[in-house]
């Protein structure tokens, strides 16, 4: 472990990653004092020119009113101390992972039927075809309406953010299979079912695993946007919540450093998860890592 | 190399034979014959190669002697019984490597007796001792991804010869290998062959590696595919390369071998210019009604 650390703290790409963060929380810190449209003076060149392009000082940035990191990190220590934002973090982890999990349950065996079976597909394709560009988003009301609580309707559209996306994967990674495994397996004696276990499982997990990433990334979207339009339009205490709640709660309440933090938490939260779903993905995937 | 055979499982070469055989493609407009009434043996316990120019149909022949497909017209024997689907007593090795990249190379050679629920003690001592034939001992828990070329077409090899395949039909094996390697194949699978004189059927473009492996060459006509000669290659095994390149009877084997080629190939040149006059002829009058 101690040498991993020392090799990441070692390696031109941390140090490199590092310097650019720190540059970019630099000049946040340096706009954000200046308290003046779009940047401080030395940007000024680089303002007139853009006003010259006949860009008007109303449709630039209002870079002063940002909260400057440092007083977003004053907020976030004082609200680490509190059990409400720590029950943001949870109800949307809770509903990321509910609706995510759901997503893969249902979606990697819908998506392999579809893909081994022309009748199931006959059936099933042209429906979900036709659902699939509705956004998550426009889901909200309507599920609202038919789901019996709140938190069952964020979590079916959590679930719709990472179902489609999954199911594509699945049933593309299965089509893509070599045709000469399957004639191999065939020669050498293989049922349907071995078939099955054996070629189109393995061969379709690294689709799988994509699909659940690029599920995951939307899943955290679709979750935060869920919670601000059907958790901050609730006003009962409890219900609701999550990390969209608090940070469309922060903006009703005028408290622009916690919107920063529940942004900043948001990210975290959603590199975290993909970071974890990219490690299982490679212990999954054994071969695909040893080139 | 010096582990006696003989107490492996008993190989029983088989004997295909090709009767009249045809295939098109394509809907009846626009059908094309790609084997037109191709006949051959692939003889018992014989190297039979094919060579003729690329995209001549030598893999639509392979997919149908495999049973992948079934030929539009005539029939195709393994030992007088007609061929109908993929079977273990035909097995196939493609042209490039068909190794379950999720397998490691154990798993991918046991995939034949444990697909088919035979994985028994037997299966797997003969396992370890083809792994150790095709030089992979080493490499017995890695995964095709992190074998060389020639690794991954000897492990392909071992994959298949555990079946126990009454014919080994090899679909241009060696192509892609880089030329040293190539070479080395070429030796590495005629000692295989010479070992236990399995019935193989070997297709390439290749007529140095047709002409250092093969007990029979079949050359090709171009499509429709039949097949234009029979050269019988009587040079003696074992066979070392150092031997076939001063070897005059090698080199006339090869001269016929490209006399042959070359006319199908002027042939073939002449009359694919005649098909497309035909072809521009016959559009001509279906759009003119």
């Amino acid at each position: 472990m101690t040498g991993g650390l020392g090799k990441i703290l070692a390696s031109r790409s941390f140090w490199l990653g590092a310097a650019s963060i720190a540059v970019f929380l630099l000049l946040w810190e340096i706009g954000s004092r200046s308290k003046q449209w779009m940047a401080p003076e030395f940007f000024a060149p680089f303002k007139q020119l853009l006003v010259a392009m006949g860009f008007k000082k109303d449709y630039l940035p209002w870079i002063g009113a940002v909260p400057a990191p440092s007083a977003v990190l004053k907020s976030w220590i004082a609200v680490l101390g509190q059990q409400g934002y720590w029950q943001s973090w949870y109800m949307s982890l809770f509903r990321v992972a509910s609706g995510f999990f759901a997503a893969m349950l249902i979606g990697i065996p819908f998506g392999l039927l579809l893909a081994v079976n022309r009748v199931a597909q006959g059936i099933g394709f042209p429906v979900f075809e036709v659902l699939r560009p509705i956004p998550p988003l426009a889901w909200v009301p309507a599920s609202i309406i038919f789901w019996p609580t709140q938190e069952s309707a964020i979590i079916f559209i959590t679930f719709l953010g990472a179902f489609y996306t999954i199911v594509i994967n699945v049933l593309g990674g299965a089509r893509s299979i070599d045709v000469r495994y399957f004639q191999a397996a065939q020669s050498m004696g293989a049922s349907r079912w071995d078939i099955f276990r054996r070629i189109i499982l393995p061969g379709t997990l690294p689709s799988i695993v994509v699909g659940s990433a690029v599920g995951m990334g939307i899943t955290w979207e679709v979750v935060v946007a869920a919670e601000m339009i059907s958790g901050g339009g609730s006003q009962a205490a409890g219900s609701g919540g999550g990390l969209g709640f608090f940070i469309w709660n922060s903006y009703v309440g005028g408290s622009y450093e916690q919107i920063v933090v529940g942004m900043i938490s948001i990210g975290i939260a959603g590199f975290v998860s993909s970071e974890l779903l990219r490690w299982g993905g490679r212990f999954v995937t054994p071969w695909l890592k040893v080139r | 190399m010096s582990e006696p055979a003989t107490d492996r499982p008993k190989v029983v070469p088989g004997e295909m034979s090709v009767q009249a055989a045809s295939k098109s493609y394509g809907a009846v407009a626009f059908r094309k014959e790609v084997v037109r009434e191709c006949s051959f043996t692939v003889e018992r316990a014989k190297l039979t190669v094919m060579v003729g120019p690329s995209g001549c149909g030598k893999s639509t022949l392979i997919r149908l002697l495999a049973g992948f497909e079934a030929p539009t017209t005539g029939g195709i024997l393994l030992d007088g019984a007609p061929v109908d689907g993929p079977s273990r007593d035909r097995l196939v090795l493609f042209q490039e490597t068909a190794l379950f990249p999720w397998m490691t190379t154990w798993d991918n050679i046991l995939y034949g007796p444990r697909a088919r629920g035979e994985l028994t003690r037997e299966a797997l001592e003969f396992a370890e001792f083809l792994l150790a034939k095709v030089g992979l001992r080493d490499f017995r828990d890695k995964y095709p991804g992190q074998l060389s070329g020639g690794m991954q077409r000897r492990a392909e090899l071992a994959r298949a010869m555990i079946n126990n395949p009454k014919v080994m039909i090899l679909d241009e094996p060696f192509r892609g290998l880089d030329a040293m390697t190539k070479e080395l194949m070429w030796e590495y699978y005629a000692g295989l062959y010479e070992e236990n004189r399995r019935t193989n059927f070997f297709v390439t473009t290749d007529i140095d590696e047709a002409v250092f492996l093969a007990d029979r060459i079949l050359v090709m006509s171009n499509i429709p595919t039949q097949v234009r000669a029979v050269i019988e290659v009587d040079l003696p095994r074992p066979r070392r390369l150092s031997d076939m390149v001063e070897s005059d009877r090698a080199n006339d084997i090869k001269k016929q071998a490209l006399s042959i080629l070359h006319a199908e190939a002027m042939r073939s040149f002449s009359r694919g210019s005649k098909a497309a006059a035909d072809f521009v002829d016959a559009y001509l009058k279906r759009s003119g009604g």
